[in-house]
C-alpha cells in the first residue's frame, strides 16, 4: 500500500527545503515521498526483537586526529567555489542581523 | 519581585553556555583556530563544507569535554556519537552542524555557587561538542552579507545547565563559576568579550508558589557579564508586564541590543525550530574505555574550590587574598611558585594585592595578562627581605617587572639601586644635610616633630633614595642629639 502525503506536509517540508514548488511538482514530489516512504515501510517486516540499536554502519570507533596544525592558507582556492568574492570572503545573499 | 497588581514572582532561568576550547586546530580539521587571522585564511574543504570533504574528531575536544565534565560532576557518557543539526544559514557551510543530540558525552552534574543568600547546587543537563559557526559581515555597500569561515569548526562545548537558578546574582555566580573552573582547567580562555564563552539565557516567570514552570524565552547576543545582568532584569519586567496586562508570554528566541539595552524576537514564525537531527554517517562514534577516563581524571589539575581550602590550611594569609588569589589561574601560579621560592608567602600575597592589582586597574588589564615570572617575584622580595633595596626602591622595581618582566637582581645592579649600608658615607650626608638646613634643626629642637621627615627626606634625596630609612632616621636622630648638646 503507497502512503498518501497531504498537502500540510508537502507545505511544511518544503519550507523546511526552502523550495518553491509548482501546483505540478507538488503532486509528482508527493506520489515520490509517498513511495520512498512505503519501501521504507518494508523494514518494518523484519523481526528486530534481540537486535541491539546501532549508531553506525561500521564497526568502528575512535577515528581520532591529533591536534597539530597541517593546513596552510588555501584561501584562494577555497573562494574559487565563492558564488561572489569580496575583500577574500565569500558573498551572500544579505541576513538580518 | 512584585508586580502592580501585588502579586509575587519568581524568576525561572536556564543557561546554555557555548566555550570555545582551547585546541590548536578545529574539531574536524586541521585547520589553526588562532584568532585575528585575515579572513578565510584558515580553511579547507572540511571547515568551508564542501561536499564529499570528510570530518575527523580532533582527540583533544573530547579530553578537554571529559576533564570540564569530571569537573561539573557529571556522569561521562562512555559511548558518545555526532549528530547532524540541519538549518540553513549562510554562516553554515555545509547547511549542518555536527553536533550531539541523542547521546552528547557528558550528563548529570552540578556546580556550587555562592551567593549572599548562601551557597546553592545549581543542576548541569548535559554539556555536548560541537562546531562553531562562521562569521557574518553585513556590507552596506553592496547589500550582501561577507562571510569568514577562520571561526568555522572551531570546537566548543556547549554546557546545558537546568532551570535552578532565581536571580541576575545567582547567574552571575554560576558564570563566574564556570569561567574560574574551565580557565584553571586549561581548556578555554572563557572571554566573554571575545566571544570564547556566550551564554544563551532561557527565562520565565511564575507567581510564587506555582509549581508550573511559566512560558520562556531564549535570549541571545550577551557579550558581556553586564549585558547577561541587564538582559535578564529586563526580561523579566517585560515578561511580568504583559503577564500583569491579561496578555501571553511567547515562546520565542529573543536579540539582546546592548546599545538600546532592549530585546526583540529573532525568528519569524515560518522558520520553524525543526533541524531534523539525525546521527553523521561520516563519524563513526567515540567509545571512552575506563582507561582513558582514569587517565583523564589523574590529570586534572587542583580545582579553585581545593586551592582556597587548602591555602586556608597552609599559607596563613588572610581569607579576602585567597579569594582574590585563586580568582584567577594566573595569580595561583604567581603566588604558589614565589612562594615556594622565597618562602615569604605573607610578602607575596601583598605584593599581588597591592601593587599588582593597582597597576592591573591603571593599565586595565586582567590578571591572565600578567608578564613577570613567578622567579622574579620571589626575587625582588628575597631583596627586599635582605635590606638591599627599601621599600621605596622595591616599587620602582616591581614596576618594571611589571612593564618588562625585567630580573630584580640584575635590574638593581644595572640602575645601581642597592641601598648603600656604608655607615661612613652615610653619616658623612646626614652632617651635610644638617648643615644645610638649620631652620629645620632649629624646628625639631622645638618640639616640631615634623621636621624630622624633611630631613629625612632630604637625606634620601642626597642619597638618589638608595639609604635605608631606617639607618637614616637613627643616625639623623642620634647627631641631632649631639647637635643640641653643643
Amino acid at each position: 500500500m503507497e502512503k498518501t502525503i497531504t498537502d500540510e506536509t508537502i507545505e511544511y517540508v518544503s519550507i523546511l527545503a526552502k523550495l518553491t514548488l509548482s501546483g505540478e511538482e507538488r503532486e509528482q514530489v508527493k506520489r515520490d515521498m509517498g513511495r520512498m516512504l512505503s519501501y521504507i515501510d518494508k523494514l518494518g517486516e523484519l523481526d528486530t526483537s534481540g537486535v541491539e540499536p546501532m549508531s553506525h554502519v561500521f564497526p568502528t570507533v575512535n577515528v581520532f586526529r591529533e591536534d597539530v596544525v597541517t593546513n596552510g592558507d588555501d584561501s584562494k582556492n577555497m573562494l574559487k567555489n565563492a558564488p561572489g568574492e569580496k575583500d577574500n570572503m565569500f558573498m551572500a545573499p544579505r541576513t538580518f542581523e | 519581585m512584585r508586580g502592580n497588581m501585588g502579586k509575587e514572582y519568581e524568576t525561572v532561568i536556564g543557561l546554555e553556555v557555548h566555550v570555545e576550547l582551547a585546541t590548536r586546530t578545529k574539531i574536524f580539521c586541521g585547520c589553526s583556530t588562532a584568532f585575528g587571522g585575515a579572513p578565510n585564511t584558515h580553511t579547507c574543504p572540511v571547515c568551508a563544507g564542501m561536499p564529499g570533504a570528510l570530518p575527523v574528531l580532533n582527540r583533544r575536544v573530547v579530553e578537554y569535554a571529559m576533564a570540564v565534565g569530571l569537573a561539573l560532576n557529571c556522569d561521562i557518557v562512555r559511548d558518545c556519537k555526532f549528530d547532524r543539526k540541519n538549518y540553513f544559514y549562510p554562516d553554515n557551510p555545509q547547511n549542518y552542524q555536527i553536533s550531539q543530540l541523542y547521546l552528547p558525552i557528558c550528563r548529570d552534574g552540578f556546580v556550587e555557587i555562592e551567593t549572599a543568600g548562601g551557597s546553592r547546587r545549581v543542576g548541569i543537563h548535559e554539556i555536548h561538542m560541537e562546531e562553531d559557526a562562521g562569521k557574518l559581515i553585513h556590507d552596506e555597500w553592496e547589500d550582501c552579507s561577507l562571510v569568514d569561515y577562520n571561526r568555522s569548526g572551531v570546537p566548543l562545548i556547549e554546557i546545558v545547565s537546568r532551570p535552578d537558578l532565581r536571580s541576575a546574582e545567582e547567574v552571575m555566580a554560576y558564570l563566574e563559576q564556570l569561567r574560574l573552573t574551565i580557565q584553571y582547567l586549561g581548556a578555554s580562555d572563557c572571554k566573554l568579550q571575545e566571544g570564547s564563552m556566550r551564554a544563551d539565557v532561557n527565562l520565565s516567570v511564575r507567581e510564587t508558589g506555582a509549581s508550573e514552570f511559566g512560558t520562556r524565552t531564549e535570549m541571545k547576543n550577551l557579550n558581556s557579564f553586564r549585558s547577561v545582568r541587564r538582559a535578564i532584569e529586563n526580561e523579566r519586567e517585560r515578561q511580568i508586564d504583559l503577564l500583569e496586562a491579561g496578555e501571553e508570554v511567547v515562546q520565542e528566541t529573543r536579540r539582546w541590543d546592548d546599545e538600546r539595552e532592549c530585546s526583540y524576537p529573532m525568528r519569524s514564525k515560518e522558520d520553524a525550530r525543526d533541524y531534523r537531527y539525525f546521527p553523521d554517517p561520516d563519524l563513526p562514534p567515540v567509545y571512552i574505555s575506563q582507561g582513558w577516563l582514569e587517565e583523564i581524571r589523574d590529570r586534572q589539575p587542583e580545582l579553585p574550590w581545593e586551592k582556597r581550602k587548602r591555602y586556608g590550611e597552609e599559607y596563613g594569609i588572610p581569607d579576602n587574598d585567597i579569594e582574590i588569589i585563586t580568582g584567577s589561574r594566573r595569580l595561583a601560579e604567581l603566588f604558589e611558585g614565589a612562594s615556594a621560592l622565597c618562602g615569604q608567602p605573607k610578602k607575596v600575597s601583598n605584593w599581588l594585592m597591592v601593587e599588582t592589582q593597582r597597576l592591573l586597574k591603571e593599565q586595565g588589564m586582567e590578571p591572565e595578562d600578567i608578564r613577570f615570572s613567578p622567579e622574579h617575584l620571589a626575587g625582588l622580595v628575597k631583596l627586599a627581605e635582605k635590606g638591599e633595596i627599601n621599600s621605596t626602591v622595591a616599587k620602582e622595581v616591581f614596576q618594571a617587572m611589571f612593564d618588562r618582566d625585567v630580573d630584580p637582581e640584575s635590574y638593581v645592579e644595572e640602575q645601581g639601586l642597592r641601598t648603600v649600608n656604608d655607615e661612613g658615607a652615610l653619616k658623612k650626608t646626614v652632617e651635610e644635610v644638617i648643615a644645610a638646613n638649620p631652620r629645620s634643626v632649629e624646628d625639631y629642637r622645638n618640639g616640631k616633630e615634623k621636621a624630622m621627615g624633611f630631613l629625612v627626606g632630604q637625606t634620601m634625596k642626597a642619597m638618589k633614595g638608595k639609604a635605608d630609612p631606617g639607618s637614616v632616621n637613627r643616625l639623623l636622630k642620634e647627631l641631632l642629639q649631639h647637635w643640641k648638646m653643643d
